[in-house]
């Protein structure tokens, strides 16, 4: 198994995150991970920000844009077609 | 545990049939549902709230418009974000009389894959800051990407399309949305870097 660059890993990062690389680059950049202290930082922290992302819900829609919007919807089917 | 996409899954297909077959109210359910997600990533991608809200409402009139043209092969949410993203970058580009809002500009120069910020973080950051602090954090670290980064990264991570749908939505290439991404997210990771870095590990701390 050849060992991967602190570049490859880099590149490998965002498939690894989205669970899409093959077992094998997968295995390789977990060991490189293991062992690279500065890349595990980088991968962990990589992580991170994407569950911090990813857990972000939409604030509602504030109550006029909301209403403007149902009455363009309104004004559009009294339209005749 | 299911991931988050799962566990949110809804059935929609029901609601866009009565729709379709002209049901006004079932088109209005469909509108409740995912105006939110509209408005949030045409304010993403235009950076203006004004534009934003016209984004939403010529999206939800263009759908009801087209809605017999909706095959069904995809789902309606992915359908009406790529009207949302069309109709945002009209938005972009009629603000910027410059040419930095084209998605096709050559951007694979690698040189935004480059790490300069390597600090631990605390174990759950984001208890740092309350609620509306970490929304400030999150939404200014997407702003302040590059449009051809951010609007990969809101469709990928924040609406959590899968990377073929953002490539339909952006009319991009597979390789090209992954190659975007990839940078966004190490941008990103920088950026969120100086809020959420363990403390007591800031060489810089002084500043």
């Amino acid at each position: 198994m050849s060992l991967l660059t602190c570049k490859d890993f880099l590149s490998e990062l965002s498939e690894y995150l989205d669970e899409t690389t093959d077992p094998d680059i997968r295995r390789r950049v977990e060991v490189h991970v293991s062992e690279c202290p500065n890349c595990f930082v980088v991968f962990d922290t990589t992580k991170k920000t994407l569950q911090i992302y990813k857990g972000m819900e939409p604030q509602p829609i504030p109550q006029d844009v909301h209403s403007r919007l149902m009455a363009a919807l309104e004004k559009r089917r009294s339209r005749p077609a | 545990m299911l991931p988050p996409t799962q566990t949110e899954a809804f059935d929609e297909l029901p609601l866009v049939e009565r729709a379709r077959s002209g049901d006004d109210s079932a088109f209005t359910d469909l509108v409740t549902r995912y105006e939110r997600k509209i408005f949030r990533l045409a304010k993403h991608i235009t950076q203006n709230e004004e534009d934003a809200e016209d984004v939403l409402q010529e999206t939800f009139l263009k759908a009801y418009s087209h809605l017999g043209e909706f095959q069904g092969n995809s789902k309606f949410y992915t359908w009406i974000v790529r009207i949302a993203v069309n109709e945002s970058l009209m938005k972009l580009r009629k603000r910027k009389t410059d040419r930095t809002v084209s998605l096709d500009e050559s951007i694979d120069t690698g040189e935004e894959t480059v790490v300069r910020e390597i600090a631990v973080w605390e174990d759950s950051p984001e208890d740092r800051y309350s609620q509306e602090e970490l929304r400030g954090i999150l939404e200014k670290a997407i702003d302040s990407l590059r449009p051809a980064f951010r609007t990969v990264f809101v469709l990928r991570d924040v609406e959590e399309l899968s990377t073929e749908e953002t490539a339909v939505a952006l009319d991009l290439s597979v390789p090209a949305v992954k190659s975007r991404l990839l940078r966004a997210r190490l941008q990103l990771r920088e950026k969120l870097t100086r809020f959420f870095r363990r403390k007591g590990d800031d060489v810089f701390a002084y500043l």
